[in-house]
């Protein structure tokens, strides 16, 4: 039985997807089967960040349609050959998702993979709604600004009242935060919600902090997932989540202002 | 669709009338000099503009139903202080006829001469004999609600009785109760207790940065709260109507 690990957060824009590639990418390198589907049906982007945008042929509303099998549809990544990607349509928008269609390829995919990772559309509606109704796990993605962590409140009280666990009376889906686009210089200045004030706010179990990142844009931009580049911070902290989230304790890094020389405060904005 | 197959004319019905029960405020009037009257009821007002301004108003003749009053003075001054009598109800036939005369509703009178004060715990007896009825062995203890999570933006929570919360209570989330409100978390949405009318219900929280907080009807709102209560644990309760927020 594989693990269905959904990334979210209610709000847009706050690294979602960024985190499904490169979750799914760290898991993919830990030896895991792992399979990443794009639920953002109609919004398209988990191809471009994972570079294989030039090789679908079919997508997940295919496969829910029975116009096309799921091994058809898998796409193999071509640097890790654990990793395979479910990519969205592009032409369809998410009411072409059925409950019983997203659950008939979850089971199937269940059967081989270890682990599922479900990229979530940003919203409340419908796309965000299956995307974590079957799943185990929880990323919520959330950014250190009240409106993005008020969003994940909200998508948190979706996640424990209408799930599939929730509705089954089972053991609940397990919830992590994950704090991305984390700013220590701004958190210093007060003109950003520090790790404290979001945990305060949220009451949740943090997997990691993720610093805001100039690699992180040219990492999506070439179709790298972030994980892949080992110089970058934000790759790191992804690596350190990865780890934590299989269970190796590590202490969270990030979180506090490096120290940097008289240059580099006045070179860096 | 299935409006399609019922035999409507053209145009789609303007209105419907339903049955709607709302609470508003009742002025029982002990005395008739207008004078007087109106100004205790700026008195008043000045307490809490925000709830009295505009806020509607049924007059309650019982108690001065045989003394003389200048119904149309009194409804004028009433309007001059900014609230807005929708109706009366107790009174003789002649108060009865200057309301008609000025276009007020008369409603049916509350049993007798009864004033407000008795008239609260009536209806809850009633409601409380109504729920318990089913299930006489339970008459003695209220049912409590006990939440172990956090109750998320979004989320409400009712309960008939009291509400116990072993967690947060986060902005954009509401926690309902007929009875009293426990918050052993931080209160940062809103806590509405005694809704159903039981001005002897109380909110406690361990620290406050709500919303609202409201107690039988009687709210403040976040940008109200005093900054001595602010981030303490408080307790919240009614008295006299007003809501006192105090730090334990």
């Amino acid at each position: 039985m594989a693990r269905i690990i959904v990334v979210t957060s209610g709000k847009g824009g706050v690294g979602k997807t960024t985190t499904s590639a490169a979750i799914a990418m760290g898991l993919a390198k830990k030896g895991h089967k792992t399979a990443v589907i794009d639920f953002d049906v109609g919004l398209r982007n988990l191809d471009l960040i994972l570079g294989c945008e030039r090789r679908v042929v079919y997508d997940f509303v295919n496969v829910i349609n029975n116009e096309a099998t799921l091994n058809q549809a898998l796409i193999k990544d071509k640097r890790c050959n654990q990793l395979y990607i479910l990519p969205a349509s592009q032409t369809r928008d998410k009411d072409a998702l059925t409950k019983e269609g997203v659950g008939k390829v979850l089971e199937e995919l269940s059967k081989t993979f270890k682990y599922v990772v479900c990229d979530s559309p940003a919203g409340i509606e419908r796309g965000a709604n299956l995307a974590m109704y079957f799943a185990d796990d929880a990323f919520v993605v959330t950014n250190p600004e009240v409106s993005s962590v008020r969003d994940s409140d909200r998508m948190l009280g979706i996640l424990s009242s209408k799930s599939k666990r929730a509705e089954l009376g089972e053991e609940p889906i397990k919830e992590y935060l994950l704090l991305s686009r984390y700013d220590p210089k701004r958190v210093k200045l007060g003109a950003m919600l520090s790790v404290e004030d979001v945990q305060d706010i949220l009451s949740l179990h943090l997997l990691g902090v993720i610093p805001e990142s100039q690699s992180v844009l040219s990492a999506s931009n070439a179709g790298e997932p972030i994980i892949l580049d080992e110089n970058s911070d934000a790759g790191q902290a992804y690596s350190d989540i990865v780890d934590r989230y299989l269970g190796e304790d590590k202490p969270h890094r990030f979180i506090d202002e490096e120290k940097k020389g008289l240059f580099g405060r006045l070179f860096r904005s | 669709m299935s409006t399609d197959s019922q035999p409507i004319s053209a145009s789609s019905p303007a209105f419907e009338f339903k049955s709607g029960v709302i609470t508003i405020p009742v002025l029982n009037l002990f005395s008739t000099d207008i004078n007087v009257i109106t100004h205790q009821l700026l008195e008043k007002i000045k307490q809490a503009p925000e709830f009295f301004t505009n806020s509607s108003l049924l007059l309650d003749l019982s108690a001065i139903q045989d003394q003389e009053l200048n119904l149309a003075l009194l409804v004028d001054a009433i309007r001059n202080s900014g609230m807005r009598p929708i109706g009366v109800r107790g009174g003789t036939a002649y108060q009865h006829q200057d309301a008609k005369d000025l276009m007020l509703p008369v409603m049916a009178a509350q049993n007798s001469t009864n004033n407000a004060k008795q008239e609260a715990p009536v209806k809850l007896e009633a409601e409380v004999s109504k729920q318990e009825s089913p299930d006489p062995v339970a008459s003695t203890t209220t049912i409590s609600t006990i939440i172990n999570q956090p109750i998320r933006s979004g989320q409400r929570i009712y309960a008939k009785g009291d509400l116990i919360v072993i967690a947060q209570v986060s902005a954009g989330a509401e926690v309902i109760a007929e009875g009293n409100i426990h918050i052993y978390g931080t209160l940062r949405g809103r806590a509405l207790a005694g809704v159903q009318g039981d001005e002897s219900a109380q909110i406690f929280c361990s620290d406050l940065q709500a919303e609202l907080v409201s107690v039988a009807g009687t709210y403040r709102i976040s940008e109200d709260l005093d900054e001595s209560n602010r981030n303490k644990p408080v307790q919240i309760y009614l008295n006299n109507q007003a809501l006192i927020i105090k730090n334990i």
